[in-house]
């Protein structure tokens, strides 16, 4: 909060409004003297990224916003964005790129700077962005006609700007220059163009110093001293830079580097800098700088002696040699008590806990107390930085296996101690929570790691597995007595479950909170679906971060009720404008769409016939040659660390955290794979098919069981897209690559199953056992990865050998991941055909549960969990597409094709169904 | 003229309410819109309020005396899609200046034969800018995000004819009102400062945004004090909320604004919101009674109402809020 200024009353409770820098993209940005210091990603800037110009210049504009999402989750509060390449139309791209980043929350929260040489990018720029932005740059390099126009302009589009100290004779290079040159623009703008001082930005230019030549000496030392003058002379301006410029001279030294950054920023924004570029990878805490090299960095950043330069040189060469070894630290152990349990669970190291935790216990009065005191001491800790993001998902769940280990230690003497003292009772904890994966699904690892953090702050969890039916989610419910009731899904049908599960608590009268979570749940549906079935509070929780936040406000004696309120009015309102919004789209009769198909040119289109038709099984592959197929990504996505593999494990905010958790992956996997732990199955068959009836895909196959080919029927039955798009737009369904019977050509299609799952089951367990929930969830986060990557092992071995369409295909595992050769591989379930019931077809015709042993639970979720089934066309027209939204008539079309109740249909099409 | 600045210091005005609201309770037909010189348009017409200010301007006078007696200080030109963007529905583009100043002279005489009879309580005319029909920071088409069905250019085009129209007709403040984009904003006001520049004139600017869900954003995503911040760059008289919440979902908000600007703060919600019939059933002590809230806070300098509302609802809300000051007001450096 601001202090009010004098001539302003203070009969309410208005801030003293002007005067600060204040910025906003969907939110606001406020720089006062509390914000120290403002940090500006620019990773979207081509012309320091060369990863963000290669994506810029290949038009992948969906990466490109990955890296811009990236710095604003690594804590940009300001995105520069830059397009001035000679390679790029500068113009076209800026706009683009600002455009796809205005329709993404996550990124257009903060304030963008608009960085651009050229008048014409930054003026195309402003057009676009509702928000108050930042101008980077405009000088006086051209004179000051040129200065004035375009600051008039910037001021009408309502921005900020970033004044280089540059006039028409050059660049201000000292400290004089640079108080000439920044008086004279302030006086200008604020004089003549009226620009509101607060909004200006003055870059003094910070140029490298220890170059070894002698008129570079001062340029640090002059930097700081302009940049006081200017706070000090220039009223309510604002003061930035690029740091990294600074220690230009010891590039390949990082600890010269990193020590030579903190120190310059340190007397910087001492002296009023208060935004800048900041690679946060490359900066040391200041007051970690080993004395000695601080000494030598801050002799050449103030220019405190002749021999500054050559003293850090020399050095340097010793900083290098030291830098690189790193041995275990070890004094930590000598630390007090509590701070080694607090640094044990901070660190996830569970070597000496159990140690520490009986020390505690001989010096505590009773057991109890060690958890109470010293376990949540630390636990708070560790519970405060994942919550203000220093933390991550990983660790969090290393630091609860040390607490298990822990409580584990101090379980006896607990128990020991009620038999003395019987009357003292349970202690309660923060509140009991039940977790459970609905009826029919078998997926559990995100309900895993949120049931790990909630325990780790000192919830007790109840948790009731997988595939859980609702009579036993209720009866345990009532039997703990539990405070909050968490159910998680991952495939469509479980949205049903939940649905149901609600209605059933409402008519049983409960009024325990119901927190959804899951991949295939969303706010929306919580919201529309499940919330109006029941009166007690419904919260959807994306995370397991926000887990934390949500029961805490849901269980908090004194604000409990005005939460549940809240977010029973917060749904109430979603669900309202979301039906509303929905009800705009427009939809096609299905006879419509499907005169709308996608044509394929039948006469003139290479059909391969499989150099195998018929079923194969693949009994037990060895691991090792999935390895190089496996896309990590969605690993580290598992684990709450967003980010592509692998500029992941060199990411400035999360890199090493993701370089830790692949080292370990990395272990538990040459262990599965060495000791061939888990097995991988499969089963495949290549068909003689054709689309009958526009939308039908009649094959012919023979079962394995058959000893002569019997040459049975079997339908598959896709879906067609019906929401009205844009002219010239086809409306897609699988069977349009397929060649329709009336053509006259015999067409193929594939299917198949595959598994890794097979044995994940046990290694879990036996983790569990041993209070390693990390280790666990691992295994289970493994296998998945495996199946996926068995999956595109065998679509190559189907496209190169077995079908041999694209027998000459040479690509690299990075376009089998990009997904870039011929032909697909959708599975049901999934956008192109989320109709779980073709799996029953699949199952049919390949007969997968008697060969390979995957099964299907009633709501037709594959187990073991890590498998993957689906369809192969090879077609090179073929293309993912996502079906979105139908109507009745196709619903109750398609129910009559497959010779189902309408019901039936509608129950299991339900998520795709649109709300009329 | 008196300065409406100064009367800001010393009371709350009053703003008119809805006047859509008024015109349903003259149930005009297609041929009532048409008139006899838009008697062999080629396209429907009914729907088009505005231009009911050429073919029934005694209706629109109406109207306005209706509120000025009952106590409104402002009234707004019935000009809320006065642009060649929103009139492009009805091909009406060509006479997208004809409607806005013959608006404007509509409003203006009536004001002046009011300021005649009470000259101890001039009546002011706010032309009224609406947001036109399309977005220029959101895509139509959730298939391509980057799309833009406007450019700023051709929002701040057709405002500046608009801006250019209104005053002409003899508006004395300009309203730029229920901004769903900052952006569509951001080129009205743009057009205002290069008409401000061109005829060397100053002209009070009052803006309302629209807040449309309980999540305190606009439509365009911002939250109240990011929209406050987007549009603070050029002198305005005043910043505020209207339309789709109700009186009493726009306090929060309104405190936002209120503890974070020195400009005048206006609010004219809705009667309510609307019920399953789309009907707005607030009746005007209810709604008076929510603005109550306003006052003893002292969140506003100017309240009036939105959608729904009716002269009588106004008349509450006068009588209201003569008992009270307004908000303190600091002039702006």
């Amino acid at each position: 909060m601001t202090q009010g200024n004098s001539h302003i009353p203070t009969t309410d409770n208005r801030q003293r409004t002007t005067r600060y820098l204040k910025l906003s993209g969907l939110e606001p940005l406020v720089v006062t003297p509390e914000t120290n210091f403002i940090n500006v990603g620019e990773r979207t800037n081509v012309a320091g990224s060369k990863k963000f110009l290669r994506l810029i210049k290949e038009e992948k504009f969906e990466e490109a916003l990955d890296v811009a999402r990236h710095q604003v989750e690594g804590g940009a509060q300001i995105i520069d964005i830059n397009m001035d390449d000679g390679l790029i139309d500068g113009k076209k791209a800026m706009v683009k790129f600002l455009n796809l980043v205005i329709a993404e929350p996550d990124i257009a929260r903060v304030p963008i700077m608009i960085d651009s040489s050229k008048w014409d990018i930054i003026e195309a720029g402003l057009q676009v962005v509702q928000g108050k932005c930042v101008v980077n740059s405009i000088s006086l390099k051209e004179g000051k006609e040129e200065f004035v126009h375009h600051a008039k302009l910037i001021r009408r589009y309502g921005a900020a700007v970033i004044v280089m100290a540059f006039d028409e004779v050059g660049q201000a290079d000292n400290y004089d220059r640079r108080i000439e040159i920044s008086k004279r623009s302030y006086d200008i703008l604020v004089n003549e163009v009226g620009f509101a001082p607060e909004d200006i930005i003055f870059d003094l230019n910070i140029f490298p110093v220890a170059t070894g030549m002698d008129e570079h000496k001062r340029n640090a030392l002059d930097f700081i001293q302009a940049t006081k003058w200017v706070r000090e002379n220039l009223p309510h301006c604002s003061v930035s830079g690029g740091v990294s410029n600074v220690s230009f001279s010891f590039r390949g030294n990082n600890p010269v580097r990193e020590a030579m950054h903190s120190a310059f920023l340190y007397h910087a924004i001492q002296a009023g800098m208060n935004m800048g570029i900041v690679n946060p990878a490359l900066l040391e805490i200041y007051d970690d700088i080993p004395k000695d090299l601080l000494e030598h960095v801050e002799d050449v950043i103030l220019n405190r002696r002749d021999d500054a330069t050559e003293r850090l040189l020399d050095f340097a060469e010793s900083v290098v040699g030291t830098a690189k070894e790193s041995k275990v630290d070890l004094s930590w152990r000598e630390e007090p008590l509590q701070n080694r349990i607090t640094r044990a669970l901070v660190k996830g190291i569970d070597q000496y806990i159990v140690e520490d935790i009986e020390e505690a216990r001989q010096a505590a009065d009773k057991p109890i107390e060690v958890i109470e005191g010293n376990l949540m001491t630390g636990m708070n800790v560790v519970g405060d930085l994942f919550g203000s993001g220093k933390m991550f998902l990983p660790q969090v769940v290393k630091s609860a296996r040390v607490m298990k280990k822990a409580v584990a230690h101090l379980l006896p003497y607990i128990e020991e101690e009620k038999l003395k003292n019987p009357q003292e009772g349970d202690t309660k904890g923060n509140g009991k929570i039940l977790m459970a994966t609905v009826k029919g699904d078998v997926h559990d690892i995100g309900k895993n790691i949120v049931s790990v953090v909630l325990a780790c702050n000192n919830y007790e969890i109840v948790d009731l597995g997988v595939m859980v039916p609702p009579e036993k989610i209720i009866n345990a419910a009532i039997e703990h007595n539990v405070d909050v009731i968490g159910l998680s899904g991952l495939i469509t049908p479980s949205l049903d479950e939940m649905v149901f599960l609600a209605k059933e608590m409402q008519r049983q009268n409960f009024k325990v909170p119901l927190l959804i979570g899951g991949a295939t749940t969303s706010k929306a549906h919580t919201a529309v679906k499940i919330d109006p079935q029941y009166n007690s509070a419904v919260v959807y929780v994306n995370d397991a971060s926000r887990a934390v936040t949500v029961v805490g406000d849901l269980l908090k004696n004194e604000s409990s009720e005005a939460y549940k309120s809240g977010i029973k009015l917060d749904y109430d309102e979603f669900r309202d404008k979301f039906l509303k919004r929905t009800k705009k789209k427009e939809y096609k009769t299905i006879e419509k769409a499907r005169e709308n198909k996608f044509k394929i040119d039948w006469d003139t289109a290479a059909i391969v016939k499989p150099n195998k038709l018929g079923i194969q099984v693949i009994e037990d592959l060895e691991l090792e040659k999935l390895i190089d197929f496996i896309d990590w990504s969605p690993f580290f996505r598992s684990w709450d660390l967003h980010g592509k593999y692998p500029d992941i494990l060199t990411d400035d905010v999360i890199g090493e955290q993701a370089r830790e958790l692949f080292a370990d992956a990395q272990e538990m996997l040459n262990g599965i794979v060495g000791e061939k732990q888990l097995r991988a199955k499969a089963i495949f068959g290549l068909f003689s098919a054709n689309t009958i009836n526009d939308d039908d895909i009649e094959v012919t196959y023979s079962p394995l069981s058959a000893e002569v080919p019997t040459g049975q029927k079997g339908v598959f039955r896709t879906l067609r897209q019906q929401l009205k798009r844009r002219e010239g737009i086809a409306d897609f369904a699988l069977a349009d690559f397929i060649a329709p019977k009336e053509s006259g050509k015999q067409d193929y299609i594939g299917c198949f199953c595959v598994s890794t799952g097979f044995g994940t089951a046990e290694l879990a367990a036996e983790y569990e056992k041993n209070l390693d929930d990390y280790s666990s969830i691992m295994v289970k986060a493994l296998a998945d990865r495996l199946a996926e990557a068995f999956a595109e092992y065998l679509h190559k071995e189907v496209r190169m050998k077995h079908w041999g369409y694209s027998a000459d295909e040479g690509l690299s595992n990075a376009e089998l991941i990009n997904e870039s050769y011929k032909g697909i591989r959708p599975a049901p379930g999934y956008p192109a055909c989320p109709d779980h019931l073709e799996k029953l077809t699949i199952w049919d015709i390949l007969q997968v549960e008697e060969n390979i042993g995957v099964q299907l639970t009633e709501s037709l979720a594959m187990w073991p969990a890590a498998s993957v089934s689906g369809y192969y066309f090879g077609n090179p027209e073929a293309r993912y597409f996502g079906l979105g939204k139908i109507k009745e008539d196709q619903v109750t079309d398609f129910a009559n094709r497959k010779g189902i109740a309408l019901e039936k249909a509608a129950k299991w099409l339900a998520p795709n169904i649109a709300d009329d | 003229m008196v300065n409406i600045k100064d009367i800001l210091q010393k009371r709350i005005l009053v703003l008119d309410g809805a006047m859509g609201t008024m015109l349903q309770r003259y149930k005009f037909q297609e041929e009532d819109f048409r008139g006899e010189r838009f008697a062999a348009w080629k396209h429907p017409l009914q729907g088009n309020n505005d231009l009911l200010s050429l073919t029934q301007p005694e209706a629109i006078a109406e109207v306005h005396r209706k509120y000025f007696a009952a106590g409104a200080d402002i009234v707004e030109t019935n000009t809320f899609s006065g642009t060649t963007i929103a009139m492009a529905d009805y091909h009406m583009e060509d006479l997208v200046y004809e409607l806005n100043y013959e608006s404007a002279k509509i409003a203006k005489k009536v004001a002046n034969e009011f300021t005649a009879k009470e000259p101890n309580k001039p009546r002011f005319v706010a032309g009224s800018i609406g947001p036109t029909n399309k977005t220029a920071s959101m895509s139509p088409d959730v298939n391509d995000p980057g799309f833009r069905a406007v450019s700023f250019d051709e929002l701040r085009i057709a405002y500046k004819q608009q801006v250019e129209a209104l005053l002409d007709g003899g508006a004395d403040i300009l309203l730029v009102e229920t901004i769903f984009d900052t952006l569509n904003a951001k080129a009205a006001l743009f057009a205002i400062e290069e008409v401000k520049e061109e005829r060397n004139i100053d002209v009070p600017i009052m803006v309302s945004g629209t807040i449309t869900d309980a999540s305190g954003r606009t439509l365009s995503g911002q939250t109240a004090e990011a929209f406050l911040i987007s549009i603070s760059h050029i002198p305005i008289l005043s910043v505020g909320f209207n339309c789709a919440l109700g009186a009493n979902q726009l306090v929060p908000h309104l405190e936002v604004l209120s503890s974070r600007t020195e400009h005048a703060i206006s609010a004219h919600p809705n009667a309510g919101l609307p019920n399953a019939f789309g009907e707005y059933d607030e009746s005007p002590e209810q709604m008076a009674a929510q603005i109550k809230e306003y006052v003893e806070k002292g969140l506003v300098n100017i309240v009036g109402g939105c959608c729904g509302t009716t002269p009588e609802h106004i008349r509450a809300i006068a009588e209201l809020v003569k008992k009270y000051d307004p908000r303190e007001l600091t002039v702006v450096g």
